[in-house]
């Protein structure tokens, strides 16, 4: 109770802190009011899949049937935008999991153990962090062949050398602690000491950069599905909607922007996720980095 | 650089000898010759014999022929990296002078106005995507006002730049057209560069920013700059002659690597301004599996990467007299 009444005081000092995290709340009640504000039509399969309203390729206008207007061959925007919502929280949540989730393990690892294990592992980490991010992620979902889980497999690929390097430097000086010889005196295993003493103690570094690095990801993996590696088309994915208005960013003749709403809503949509959780990285820094207070 | 082009093969192992074949025959009556494509090229061998032809034809300097750029991947590196460079030039100078200027105003104005609006611009940055805000720049400069179109120069210049006439000094477009006497092509192939580049320069300042405004911050509180302060050294003089001359240094090692971050960011920049850079041929040898493309630009980014760390190492030491490298 102290506890949070404290974050909430430091919350309150800090307005963009607040604003972060009213807006990833606001995304939050979206995804979780998904089938309540965009209702999939009866007898869907996948509540992903967004209706079509006919195949003409103009994009429409936003009107009173369709708020945000539809994207070239009819794709209902509003739908997409609010079902968008729970994949994009997919990606983020599941992508950082997993990346700082090998990387604590290779990180670890290497760090406890030292000698050629440190070595090999870290050489590997070296060769993957010396490759340009995307087009290494570009080159994994293209042989792996395009969808929204190969992408989220490729960020995660390139994203957990940082962590890896992090935990292995935070273990090097934590395992020389004495509560790690203590624990080995007792007859503690290997797996024991590493999960139970050493990683709890070195993983609140690691989880400030997950949280400042959240943000890019999302951009990453929206990124890929721009170039049409991700989801496939119609599939409710922020960053494949703006890859359908890429044609339409010309409008027509006398009126240049005429189809505005095909960049702008998720354009908006990807950027505001991702600042608040740029903003809820920084708050996250101030609180659980002891030298900020 | 080795580990970096073993692992590709490695991944690259996952597709079966005939998908890759696939890439060299372009039509269906060939199909029947595919067996003698996957023998040609060696593609049923194990990895680590094909990596050793590989490695053996890159010291012959033969670095492979690129399928997506329509040339050998030498002259593919040649003639986009050029264009890369040109637009990472433009771009890295600008990041560097506003990020430090505003990176020290921002520290001295600690918590004021102005240290707000900064820090909030820099965070909004960070925070667009690079293909969201070069749509919206082109939907405004390029569909409304037809200020700066997208790709590399206009028809004319093209028919210019590749005339008998037109002599390649440094393979800098802008440079090359004014050194040509050619200033109508100059401006144009600068106006082609100034989307993308406005476009890197607001996603990427915000780096620049916060770590001047971080060391900015951390200098100002130490024991000399309070010394001085004493001394009545007017303020001024503090901030720019005591505490920027320190804060400086972890911005001029970060800078190479900023520098690093650019060329490599650009990937997406270039894609959507369809300029053709080393990003863009780079996303496409990757999208077609364009082997020896992917592994030309990889090669050569991994490459600069290196070089980025040496240069960083050896910009440490000249900044820091603290710091010397050997003895």
């Amino acid at each position: 109770m102290e506890r949070w009444k404290r974050i909430w005081k430091m919350l309150k000092r800090r307005p963009m802190s607040l604003l972060g995290v009213g807006l990833i709340g606001f995304f939050f009640v979206i995804a979780a009011l998904a089938p309540v504000l965009a209702p999939p039509e009866a007898g869907s399969r996948d509540s992903y899949i967004i209706p079509q309203t006919g195949y003409s390729p103009d994009p429409v206008r936003p009107s009173k049937d369709h708020w945000f207007g539809t994207t070239e061959q009819q794709y209902d925007l509003y739908y997409g935008m609010v079902w968008g919502t729970r994949t994009a929280f997919r990606v983020a949540v599941k992508v950082v999991g997993l990346s700082v989730f090998l990387g604590v393990l290779i990180g670890g690892a290497a760090g406890f153990y030292g000698g050629w294990v440190d070595e090999v592992l870290m050489r590997f980490t070296d060769i993957v962090l010396a490759f340009p991010d995307l087009v290494l992620a570009v080159v994994i979902v293209a042989i792996l062949g395009p969808s929204l889980d190969h992408v989220m497999y490729s960020v995660m690929a390139v994203s957990w050398p940082s962590y890896a390097r992090l935990v292995r430097g935070d273990v090097l000086s934590v395992k020389e602690r004495d509560f790690v010889a203590a624990a080995r005196a007792l007859g503690a295993s290997d797996a024991r000491i590493l999960f139970r003493h050493i990683v709890p103690n070195s993983i609140y570094p690691v989880l400030v950069v997950a949280s400042l690095s959240t943000g890019s990801v999302v951009i990453t993996a929206a990124a890929l599905s721009f170039l049409g590696l991700g989801a496939p088309v119609g599939y409710a994915d922020w960053g494949q909607l703006i890859s359908l208005s890429r044609n339409w960013i010309m409008g027509s003749s006398g009126n240049p922007f005429e189809y505005w709403h095909t960049v702008f809503i998720p354009g908006i949509a990807i950027f505001l996720f991702v600042l608040g959780w740029n903003l809820l990285g920084d708050a996250v820094r101030d609180i659980l980095d002891p030298r900020q207070k | 650089m080795f580990g970096v082009t073993a692992l590709l093969f490695c991944c690259l192992q996952y597709l079966s000898p005939e998908m890759r074949a696939s890439l060299y025959i372009k039509d269906p009556r060939q199909l029947s010759q595919l067996d003698a494509v996957i023998e040609k090229y060696g593609l049923r061998k194990p990895v680590y014999v094909q990596y050793g032809i590989w490695l053996k034809q890159v010291a012959q300097g033969d670095l492979g022929y690129s399928e997506t750029a329509k040339m050998p991947v030498a002259d593919a590196i040649r003639s986009f990296f050029p264009a890369t460079f040109e637009l990472t030039v433009m771009t890295f100078f600008p990041i560097l002078i506003i990020g430090v200027i505003f990176g020290v105003l921002s520290a001295v104005y600690r918590d004021k106005l102005l240290d707000h609006i900064t820090r909030f611009v820099a965070i909004t940055g960070y925070s667009l995507p690079s293909f969201v805000l070069g749509l919206l720049l082109l939907m405004v400069f390029y569909g409304r006002l037809h200020w700066f179109p997208p790709g590399r120069f206009t028809l004319d210049t093209d028919m210019l730049v590749h005339g008998d006439s037109f002599r390649h000094w440094t393979g800098l477009l802008t440079l090359d057209c004014a050194l040509n006497g050619q200033w109508a092509a100059a401006l144009d192939v600068a106006s082609h560069m100034v989307l993308p580049a406005a476009t890197l320069l607001y996603i990427s300042v915000a780096l620049l920013l916060r770590i001047t405004r971080s060391s900015m911050l951390e200098e100002l509180t130490k024991d000399y700059v309070r010394t001085a302060r004493a001394k009545g050294v007017p303020e001024s003089v503090v901030i720019r002659k005591h505490a920027l001359a320190n804060a400086l240094i972890p911005v001029v090692t970060l800078s190479s690597l900023l520098f690093i971050g650019l060329l490599s960011g650009v990937v997406i920049t270039e894609t959507v301004f369809d300029f053709p850079g080393i990003g863009r041929w780079g996303v496409q040898a990757a999208q077609q599996l364009d082997v020896p493309g992917v592994l030309g630009s990889t090669m050569l980014a991994a490459f600069l990467f290196v070089l980025a760390n040496l240069i960083s190492d050896i910009l440490y030491a000249v900044v820091d007299p603290r710091i010397r490298v050997g003895n």
